[in-house]
């Protein structure tokens, strides 16, 4: 059995999907944290189910899968932003809409587009194995650009979420900093779709920071928890789709819920031991 | 609006005041609406290095509004404010609401404001006697422990200019007189000045060089023994205000000049 797990860990694409999934849980425990902090989750959600739109457009018009959701997620983003300067309705009301006509006119779209057979449900719920090379490049530069970007503006960001005014009066320029966040969030929305899918990529940047609140006293603390959880959550996530033969996405977030489960309900179990 | 980071953009009948070497902010004839109902109506004040100005007012007088437009955050309709160039300003909102999703010690809040000093950030928290909750959740203190921290963060920018919205609130009876007299010995000591607002009149009296009363205008201005007596003010917050109140003065050992503040509406 263990010998079974060591070969299935030594084959490419299983490599190829630990390091693409690795490496987006080590963003998506800070980045996480900020949607989790600012109340952003249904945001999140929005992106995601904007990002099947940007495929089927994608596909209409012949273009780069992946380039073609960056773009489509980082429109969204910029558009909500605007949309959200103007309260003419309710924050809530118009991310419940844009999200599910985006989804709809995704679908419709796909339909539509008969020539292609797109597999509907690898992008809703991920299909990290079938992750390949292109794939794998895409997700490295982008979460090494968003690693960089949090780094050297973590303060900055942690400032404006805590209050913005303060933050603004101490010299930060905090409509330029929310926007540079937002798009963080879209970028790595856009390529965690073939990981987790549309449904269920904000589970993976809500659900370890979530998990890491209750062991954390600092905002660093809690971030980089997220992470390790994330990273845990993937690595069983694989470990549990190869043993049970089941869908990888899904089981990582189930995973990843799991811990949050347990740490919220026992979260004595590591404060004790410190 | 604009505001001016050079004093050559001052409108050129203030140039006296806020030309002069000690003008901190002068703010020139402000009006600001919300939804077609004035709520600031042309509001002039200076603040000079080492003044203390108390504002005022009843609810809803646009006490905060007018703190907001000082510090720049909120665009008057027409008017002026004119910051020193390079001002460094502290300032300590009314409120500051703390998402429970985010874990934050008071070192970490205070942080935020300058990382690199962890000097001049021990040396604030002893000043503060706030010491002893560096490693507490910022949820878990108390209001009044609270308001000193939220003062540790002004102070730690090293400012010129401090602004504080209420900075008494929450705060019991004894524990206001003295984070006003604490407001009062690190402006005597920094040598900068100090824009708050206070409900609390006859707490502020003692550690203010200037009141300005507020209800939409500036109905009264002066020193604190002279603005208690004024009918504009006895008018807004009722005789019986005054004569509760021991106005006990507090003594500079050097003078101020009031900085002209507002010619307009005059009562004496």
């Amino acid at each position: 059995m263990i010998d079974s797990l060591v070969l299935f860990f030594s084959m490419d694409f299983v490599l190829y999907a630990l390091a693409a999934g690795i490496s987006l849980a080590l963003v998506a425990g800070p980045l996480g944290s900020f949607i989790v902090w600012r109340r952003m989750s249904y945001f999140g959600d929005t992106l995601a189910h904007s990002a099947l739109l940007g495929i089927a457009l994608g596909l209409l018009t012949d273009s780069n899968p992946q380039l073609s959701i960056i773009i489509s997620c980082l429109l969204f983003a910029f558009l909500l932003t605007l949309l959200d300067r103007k309260p003419s309705i309710s924050t809530d009301t118009l991310l419940g809409i844009l999200a599910h006509s985006s989804l709809a006119l995704g679908v419709v779209v796909l339909a539509l587009a008969d020539t292609v057979r797109v597999d509907l449900e690898a992008y809703l719920f991920g299909a990290l194995l079938t992750i390949g090379n292109t794939d794998l490049i895409w997700v490295l530069a982008v979460v090494s650009l968003v690693a960089v970007v949090l780094f050297s503006f973590w303060n900055d960001f942690v400032s404006i979420t805590v209050h913005a005014e303060i933050a603004e009066i101490e010299g930060a320029n905090v409509n330029r900093l929310n926007l540079i966040l937002v798009l963080l969030i879209a970028l790595t929305i856009a390529v965690s779709m073939k990981i987790v899918g549309v449904l269920l990529i904000t589970s993976l940047l809500i659900i370890p920071p979530a998990a890491a609140r209750s062991i954390a006293t600092t905002p660093e603390q809690m971030a980089v928890r997220a992470s390790i959880i994330g990273c845990i959550s993937v690595g069983l996530g694989l470990v549990s789709a190869f043993y049970y033969d089941v869908p990888v996405g899904p089981s990582i977030v189930v995973i990843a819920t799991l811990i949050f489960l347990g740490f919220y309900f026992y979260p004595s179990v590591l404060k004790t031991r410190r | 609006m604009k505001i001016s980071d050079t004093s050559s953009d001052a409108a050129p009948n203030s140039s006296t005041e806020t030309n002069a070497p000690g003008v901190l902010l002068a703010a020139k004839s402000i009006n600001k609406d919300f939804a077609d109902k004035k709520i600031l109506e042309n509001i002039s004040l200076t603040i000079e290095e080492g003044q203390i100005v108390t504002l005022i007012g009843p609810n809803g007088a646009g006490k905060t509004t007018l703190v907001r437009v000082a510090l720049g955050l909120l665009h008057p309709d027409s008017g002026t404010i004119y910051h020193r160039p390079k001002l460094r300003i502290g300032y300590m909102p009314q409120r500051v609401h703390v998402e429970p999703t985010l874990p934050l010690t008071v070192n970490r809040f205070l942080q935020l404001a300058n990382r690199q000093d962890t000097e001049l950030l021990s040396n604030t928290l002893k000043d503060l006697k706030i010491g002893h909750l560096e490693a507490q959740q910022l949820t878990s203190i108390s209001g009044g422990e609270l308001q000193r921290v939220l003062l540790a963060r002004a102070l730690l920018r090293k400012p010129q200019l401090l602004i504080l919205d209420e900075p008494a609130q929450g705060v019991d009876l004894a524990g206001q007189a003295e984070l006003y007299q604490l407001i009062s010995e690190i402006s005597d000591k920094h040598g900068c000045g100090v824009l708050m607002i206070s409900h609390d009149l006859h707490l502020v009296m003692s550690s203010t060089d200037e009141v300005i009363c507020l209800n939409h205008h500036i109905c009264c201005h002066g020193k604190p023994e002279h603005v208690t007596n004024d009918p504009a003010y006895l008018n807004l917050f009722g005789a019986s205000a005054s004569q509760n109140l021991a106005v006990y003065t507090h003594h500079h050992d050097h003078e101020h000049g009031i900085g002209g503040s507002v010619k307009e509406h005059h009562h004496d």
